[in-house]
């Protein structure tokens, strides 16, 4: 038995607690969560059935932690878990669950199965069986800051850059601000409109920001990948300089597991409740919208259509602001078949998207959006999420749609009523 | 043993050890689960939404959107074999009767010909889904003799309270005893199989809605 395969188990039985218990014990194989899944629909393949990515696990606890199931083990009838299983279980746990909840709402006894995914991938990490994709991004954020390998250097040049544009200076490590922004390596690299439209509404609202010279990546491959140590590592950043320049508020970016990283998953990670609040910027601007600090005028008149961020909506609850928002600029705004907690994965979240392995794969369950937006007939998609957007803009290219596609605080700061 | 011998043993003896089986056993897989502990969260609650658990207990038997066209046999099998279910077990006077005579508690019965029907309905809904059951890909793949078994255990009592019941067999007696034993077998094998989901089921759909419900999210 190697070592990592030792510590894999062992991270098995770390983490399983009751609920997963309760979830392992009540499923009755009704195959419900498979139609749930885009990686199901989209391919028709039943291995892809979210119940199944946990079979690994499932044996771990019976075997482990019940009484049958350790009759079972010592008699010969049930055989432990492999490493060799462990191994063919990767692509399943990692290249075809983008952690996106939709299982989790749909299994009539209740079972939360990303719940259980993100569980299980602290072991297969342990384990040494995470893609390398993710493997090599995690390393790049414990290295240098971003798992894109995005240094300070490179943030440095687009405040520059936003400030020469909009002539404001951008906030470094202001103390007592009201906020801290992040943002994540996508909106440093290919969005750089995000940091100057939320200096603009921020600065408009009359709110204090700033942002963090050793926290300023909000992203989370620890968590993806399910290493916790690691994710621990990453989320302190942020919660040292939250609490270091006394912030009120750490605004999480246009980035989905970004938010359920430092929201949900961070105090956990830390071990203890933050004396700050985390906010997703939706939630801020609509914070905003609701104090009358944030005045729009005009309007955008095109057809349009929003997707729904997994993690921002159905994992993070968050899915009126942006429709109050979007009501208000774009009498055009058209739902989306599924739309809101119901919504479908763009087929690159839960580190999916930083995972080469997955690529084919990925493309393939995009058909569940592509089919979305040609029903709806739309050519401009909104969204939330800086890798949703990455993620569709390849797809869409790939598959040779004419759809644009816009952030929605960029969309917001495009109509503030500057007078 | 002659037949009326062997009903006597099942209701005696027999009952008393399938139930004493199954309620210990139904404690110790409880014990299993809530042994397990669970971590307390620390990250702050959108909103405090008491009784979203409780709340998902009971919602989550409806269909989420969309999912009662993409698998209508699941649902609507599941709904008419649980519903006929139920109303065979706790409205069928004779059980009323057992259950006076054990423990003194009793409530109004349907009227028999309502059961019928709904036994009826039961049975059918099982052939049902045993026969999505081997012919959707998913539930093929994924499904194993404990499936099976627990589906078959399910339907003995049906069967035989049903062929008890209108006298098809011949020998009245030894039909009750064997539906008495095949109720038994069902309680013996409850808590060690997929039938346990019975009771889990309320555990799991409380921690789904407390996870989601602390999130804001109804589910
Ligand atoms: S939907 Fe739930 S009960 Fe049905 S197979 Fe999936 S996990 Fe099991
Ligand atoms: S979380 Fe989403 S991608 Fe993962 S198994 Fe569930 S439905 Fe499929």
């Amino acid at each position: 038995m190697s070592a990592t395969y030792e510590r894999g188990m062992n991270a098995f039985k770390e983490v399983l607690d009751a609920p997963i218990a309760s979830f392992f014990s009540s499923c009755v194989h009704c195959g419900l969560c498979a139609e749930a899944c885009l990686f199901y629909t989209e391919t028709g393949d039943p291995q892809y059935t979210p119940i199944h990515k946990l079979e690994p696990l499932r044996r771990a606890w019976q075997q482990e932690y019940t009484l049958l199931g350790k009759l079972a083990r010592l008699t010969g009838l049930a055989k432990p878990v492999t490493d060799a299983e462990l191994a063919e279980w990767s692509p399943l746990v990692y290249d075809s669950c983008t952690l996106c909840g939709r299982c989790s709402v749909v299994c009539p006894v209740g079972n939360d199965i990303t719940y259980m995914v993100r569980k299980m991938r602290e072991g297969m990490s342990a384990a040494g069986h995470a893609p390398e994709g993710l493997v090599m991004a995690t390393t790049r954020a414990i290295q240098s800051g971003s798992p894109a390998g995005v240094k300070w250097v490179t943030v440095q040049a687009q405040i520059k850059h936003v400030e020469a544009e909009f002539g404001f200076k951008v906030p470094v490590n202001l103390e007592n601000a009201d906020y801290l922004v992040l943002m994540s390596s996508w909106e440093i690299l290919n969005y750089p409109e995000y940091l100057g439209a939320v200096g603009r509404i921020l600065n408009k609202a009359g709110a204090t920001w700033t942002l963090a010279e050793d926290a300023y990546e909000a992203t989370n491959s620890g968590i993806q990948i399910g290493a916790s140590d690691l994710a621990r590592e990453l989320v302190g950043r942020i919660v040292n300089a939250a609490e270091r320049l006394k912030v009120k508020c750490v605004i999480s970016p246009e980035c989905g597991h970004a938010y359920t990283a430092i929201r949900w998953e961070g105090p956990n990670l830390m071990g203890r409740p933050f004396g700050f609040e985390v906010k997703h910027i939706l939630e801020v601007l609509d914070d905003l919208r609701r104090e009358g600090r944030l005045k729009l005028k005009g309007t955008l008149d095109t057809p349009l259509t929003y997707h729904d961020p997994c993690q921002i909506s159905r994992r993070g609850g968050v899915y009126e602001q942006p429709r109050t928002l979007l009501n208000q600029l774009a009498p055009q705004f058209k739902e989306m078949s599924d739309s809101g907690v119901m919504n479908w994965c763009c087929g690159g979240g839960g580190g999916v998207s930083a995972n080469e392995r997955a690529e084919p794969l990925r493309m393939t369950v995009f058909k569940k959006k592509k089919a979305q937006i040609e029903e709806l007939g739309v050519k401009t998609m909104v969204t939330a999420c800086a890798n949703c957007r990455v993620v569709m803009e390849e797809a869409l290219e790939h598959y040779h749609m004419d759809v644009e596609m816009l952030g929605l605080t960029e969309l917001v700061a495009e109509h503030l009523d500057e007078s | 043993m002659s037949a009326l011998e062997l009903l006597t043993w099942a209701r005696g003896d027999g009952l008393a050890i399938a139930l004493a089986i199954c309620a210990f056993g139904i404690l110790l897989r409880l014990f299993e689960i809530f042994s397990l502990g669970r971590k307390a969260d620390l990250s702050r609650p959108r909103e405090t939404s008491p009784g979203s658990g409780w709340r998902t207990i009971f919602s989550r038997s409806l269909p989420p959107p969309g999912l009662l066209k993409r698998s209508p046999v699941t649902y609507i099998g599941g709904y008419v074999f649980h519903i006929g279910f139920a109303l065979t077990l706790f409205f069928f006077v004779p059980h009323i009767e057992l259950v006076r005579g054990l423990t003194g508690l009793s409530w109004p019965g349907l009227p028999m010909q309502v059961v019928d029907i709904a036994a009826v309905a039961a049975i059918l809904a099982l052939f049902a889904v045993l026969a999505s059951r081997l012919t959707n890909p998913v539930k093929r793949y994924l499904s194993g003799f404990q499936d099976y078994l627990a589906w078959l255990l399910t339907l003995l009592p049906l069967l035989t309270g049903y062929l008890a019941f209108h006298h098809v067999v011949a020998d009245y007696t030894l039909m009750l005893a064997l539906h008495v034993l095949s109720v038994e077998l069902l309680l013996v094998a409850l808590p060690f199989t997929k039938l346990f989901h019975t009771v889990s089921v309320f555990v799991s759909r409380w921690y789904n809605g407390d996870i989601f419900g602390r999130k804001g999210v109804a589910s």
